[in-house]
C-alpha cells in the first residue's frame, strides 16, 4: 500500500479520516467495520491529541426504556435550543451512543459505581482515547501520527478524492493520500485560547471544507467561555459548581450557579481580578477529586495552593467552536457535506441540530462526536465502495498560505495569531457583542485574510493554521453581525431581545468574500432517513 | 509548560516524543529527549501520563515560563503524580477511575443552589 518516492510519500485508501480525536476514531472504526481500507491522519498523536483526550467527556445518555425518559430529555433540549435544534437528530444520537459506546468494553474498562452498576456514559479522556486508538488499530486502520493534513485534493468533477499533508516527525516530508471519500474530523477551534487540549485545533477542517465549497452553520455561537485557575489550562469546571467568588477587596461576589453565571463572572473580570475558593465542595468529593479528575488537583498542588482554604485567581478561556457549536453544515443524515465525497464529524461539524443555540458541552457534544463519526465513517465507506476508480489527476484545493493570489511575501505568523486572539477572546468583543464592535473586528480580520491569501506562500503548517484561524474568525464575526438579536450563546448588547424571525440557522461561507444566509429545512430530509442504524 | 526531564530517570524510550500532541520534543544526541519547542507546549500533561519512569515535570503555567529546581521537583513527590492518580500501569489496583462521580457532583451542586434560591435545580456542564 505504501509507495514512496524521495520527496513524497504516496498512499491509497478507500476512506481517509482527517483528525484522530473522538469523532475521527469512531469514524475510522465504523468505516473499517463496513469493510473499507482506512487511513487516519492526525496532526499530533491519535490518542492524546484534541480536546477529548485531556478532558472527561460525559456522553448524553438516556436508556431507551421507558421511552418517556428520552421524550422528556429531547423535549427539554429542543426547548433549550431556542428553535435551532431538531428532535429527530437528538433521538438519533441518543440511540447511536447508547448502542455504540458499550462496544468499546474490549478496550476501555468502564467504571463500576458505588452501587455496583457499570457506568458507560462518563469516561476519562486519556483512557478513552487510548482505547479508541487500540480499537482503530485492531480494525486494521493505518494511523499516520504527526501528519497534519494541509489541503484536500479534488477530482475533475469537484468531488473529493484525497488530501495532502506533511510528516512533521519525518523532516517535514510531504505525503498524499488518494481516497474514495474523506471524513473531516479535525475538531473545532478555541482561537488559541488556553482551553485544555485545544492548542492544535486551529480550524483547519473548516478552511479545507470551505475551499472545497462547503458551507458553515452556526458560526456566531463562539461566545462560550470556561473557568480555569489564572495562568493554567485547566478548564474543567466540575469543582467550580461549588465555588465561592471574591473581588480583590475580599468581598464575596454574587455569582450563583445558573445559566448566567459565566456572564456575571465575565462582568466581574472586566472590573478586576476575581478570586475563588472551593471550600464548599463536599468533603467526600474533596477526598476523591484526584480519582475523579486526576489532572485538576495537579495545578493546585504544584502551585502550593490549597483550593479549599486559599483563594486563587481565576480566568475564563474562550471555547470558540468547541463548547460553542458552529462548524461545517451537515447536509444529510449521514454526515455528508454539500461536496461529493466529503463527510464531516465531531466539532468539525455544526452541532446546532443536536445542541440548538446553546453550548453542546456537558454531554451532547460527545454523543454527537461519537454518533456523527459512526454515521460519516459508514457512509464514506459506502461511497468509496461504489465510486468508480479511475486514475485521474487530482487538483489541490489549498489556497491561502499555500498558493498566493499575488506577490509572495514573508508573513509574521505570530502576529497573525495574536491578532486573531485579540478579536476573538476579549469579552467586550466576542461575549458582549455590538454591531459597531463586530464591524471593527471584521475590518481587522479582512485585512489579515487579504495578507495571507495574497502573499502567504510558505506552505508551512503554521501558516496554514493561521489562515484557518483567520477564516474561522471571519465567519464567526460576519454571522454574529448578521444575527441582529440575542439567542443562546450569541449575545448582542445592542439587540438584547430574541427576534422570532431569526429562529433559524445561519449559514456562512466564502473565502475572499464572506456570505451569510438563512438556512431552510432541507426537503430532502425524510423522517425515515433519521432512524439510527445498528 | 513542560519544564524538566530528569536525566537520571529517563530511559530514552521515546514515548514522550511520540505522544506529545504539539510536537514539542525531539530525539537528542545524548540519549535524552530534547525540549525543542517549549513555546508550542499546550500544558496538557499527556507526556507525564505516558512516562513510565516519571521523569517529566510539566509546570501548570501555560502562558509564562517558570524556572524549576530539579532537586525540589524530584523530592516533592509530584513526579508521576498524574500517572499514579490516574491508576495507570502499576497503580491500576490502587487508584480506581471515578470519573463517573462527576455528574453526581453537578447534580448535588444544582440541588444545593436550588435550595439556596428556593427554585428549580440549574443545569451545568463539565
Ligand atoms: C475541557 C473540556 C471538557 C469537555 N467535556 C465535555 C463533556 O463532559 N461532555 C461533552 O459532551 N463534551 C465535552 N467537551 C466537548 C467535547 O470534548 C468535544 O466536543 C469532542 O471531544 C470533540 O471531538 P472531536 O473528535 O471532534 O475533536 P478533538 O477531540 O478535538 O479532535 C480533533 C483532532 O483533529 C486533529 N487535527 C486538527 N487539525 C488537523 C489537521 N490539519 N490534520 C490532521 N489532524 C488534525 C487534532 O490533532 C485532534 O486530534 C469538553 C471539551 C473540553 C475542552
Amino acid at each position: 500500500m505504501v509507495s514512496s518516492s524521495l520527496e513524497e510519500l504516496s498512499l491509497t485508501a478507500d476512506v481517509l479520516i482527517v483528525g484522530g480525536g473522538m469523532a475521527g476514531a469512531w469514524a475510522a472504526t465504523s468505516a473499517a467495520q463496513a469493510g473499507a481500507k482506512v487511513v487516519l491522519a492526525d496532526k499530533g498523536y491519535c490518542g492524546t491529541s484534541g480536546v477529548t483526550a485531556a478532558a472527561g467527556p460525559g456522553h448524553w445518555w438516556v436508556p431507551p426504556d421507558p421511552s418517556a425518559a428520552r421524550d422528556a430529555a429531547v423535549a427539554n433540549r429542543v426547548a433549550a435550543g431556542l428553535g435551532l435544534g431538531e428532535a429527530e437528530w437528538m433521538y438519533r444520537i441518543l440511540d447511536q451512543t447508547w448502542r455504540t459506546l458499550p462496544t468499546l468494553a474490549r478496550y476501555y474498562k468502564f467504571a463500576v459505581d458505588d452501587e455496583g452498576r457499570v457506568n458507560h456514559r462518563a469516561v476519562r479522556g486519556p483512557e478513552y482515547m487510548r482505547a479508541l486508538r487500540q480499537q482503530v488499530l485492531g480494525h486494521g486502520v493505518t494511523i499516520l501520527d504527526h501528519s497534519p493534513v494541509l489541503e484536500l485534493l479534488a477530482r475533475s468533477d469537484g468531488s473529493i478524492g484525497g488530501a495532502r499533508g506533511l510528516r512533521r516527525q519525518d523532516g517535514g516530508r510531504s505525503y498524499r493520500i488518494e481516497a474514495g471519500a474523506v471524513v473531516l474530523a479535525a475538531g473545532g477551534t478555541s482561537f488559541l485560547s488556553h482551553l485544555l487540549g485545544s492548542h492544535t485545533n486551529t480550524g483547519d477542517g473548516y478552511l479545507m471544507a470551505a475551499e472545497a465549497g462547503a458551507q458553515m452553520s452556526g458560526m456566531e455561537f463562539t461566545a462560550a467561555y470556561t473557568i480555569a485557575p489564572a495562568h493554567s489550562t485547566m478548564t474543567r469546571s466540575m469543582a467550580y459548581s461549588f465555588a465561592t467568588y471574591y473581588d480583590s477587596d475580599g468581598q464575596e461576589l454574587d455569582l450563583p450557579l445558573g445559566p448566567d453565571q459565566t456572564i456575571r463572572l465575565a462582568r466581574a473580570l472586566q472590573r478586576g481580578p476575581v478570586y475563588c475558593s472551593l471550600h464548599r465542595l463536599p468533603d467526600d468529593i474533596k477526598a476523591r477529586l484526584h480519582t475523579i479528575s486526576p489532572n485538576v488537583p495537579l495545578v493546585f498542588d504544584r502551585w502550593g495552593i490549597d483550593p479549599y482554604r486559599d483563594r486563587f485567581e481565576v480566568t475564563l478561556h474562550n471555547d470558540g467552536t468547541i463548547r460553542g457549536i458552529g462548524g461545517v453544515r451537515v447536509h444529510d443524515t449521514d454526515g455528508a457535506t454539500a461536496v461529493e465525497g466529503l463527510f464531516v464529524a465531531g466539532d468539525n461539524a455544526s452541532r446546532e441540530k443536536v445542541a440548538g443555540a446553546i453550548s453542546g458541552g456537558g454531554n451532547v457534544n460527545s454523543a454527537w462526536a461519537l454518533s456523527s463519526g459512526v454515521f460519516a465513517g459508514r457512509a464514506a465507506a459506502r461511497v468509496a465502495r461504489s465510486a468508480v476508480r479511475r486514475t485521474e489527476r487530482l487538483r489541490p484545493l489549498g489556497r491561502a498560505g499555500l498558493r498566493p493570489g499575488g506577490r509572495p511575501q514573508t508573513l509574521d505568523v505570530a502576529a497573525i495569531r495574536s491578532s486573531v486572539r485579540a478579536e476573538m477572546h476579549p469579552f467586550d468583543k466576542n461575549l458582549f457583542r455590538t454591531g459597531p464592535g463586530l464591524a471593527a473586528s471584521s475590518r481587522i480580520l479582512d485585512d489579515l485574510w487579504r495578507d495571507v491569501a495574497e502573499h502567504g506562500h510558505a506552505g508551512t503548517l503554521a501558516l496554514r493554521e493561521a489562515a484557518a484561524l483567520v477564516a474561522t474568525a471571519r465567519w464567526s464575526v460576519a454571522t454574529a453581525a448578521a444575527r441582529n438579536e440575542s439567542r443562546g450563546l450569541h449575545r448582542r448588547e445592542d439587540c438584547p431581545a430574541q427576534d422570532p424571525g431569526l429562529a433559524a440557522r445561519l449559514l456562512s461561507g466564502g473565502l475572499d468574500r464572506i456570505r451569510v444566509s438563512l438556512d431552510r429545512p432541507s426537503p430532502a430530509t425524510r423522517p425515515d432517513q433519521l432512524e439510527a442504524a445498528s | 509548560m513542560i519544564e524538566l526531564i530528569v536525566e537520571e530517570r529517563c530511559t530514552d524510550c521515546g514515548a514522550c516524543i511520540e505522544v506529545c500532541p504539539a510536537n514539542v520534543l525531539e530525539p537528542g544526541r545524548a540519549g535524552l529527549p530534547v525540549l525543542a519547542r517549549v513555546e508550542d507546549c499546550q500544558t496538557c500533561f499527556m507526556c507525564e501520563l505516558y512516562c513510565r519512569t516519571d521523569a517529566i515535570y510539566v509546570a501548570p503555567d501555560c502562558d509564562r515560563r517558570v524556572s524549576v529546581n530539579k532537586e525540589q521537583v524530584v523530592t516533592s513527590g509530584r513526579l508521576g503524580q498524574y500517572r499514579k492518580h490516574s491508576g495507570w500501569d502499576e497503580w491500576a489496583e490502587r487508584f480506581l477511575n471515578e470519573q463517573w462521580l462527576m455528574e453526581t457532583v453537578f447534580r448535588r451542586a444544582g440541588e444545593a443552589a436550588a435550595q439556596a434560591r428556593g427554585g428549580r435545580p440549574a443545569a451545568a456542564k463539565e
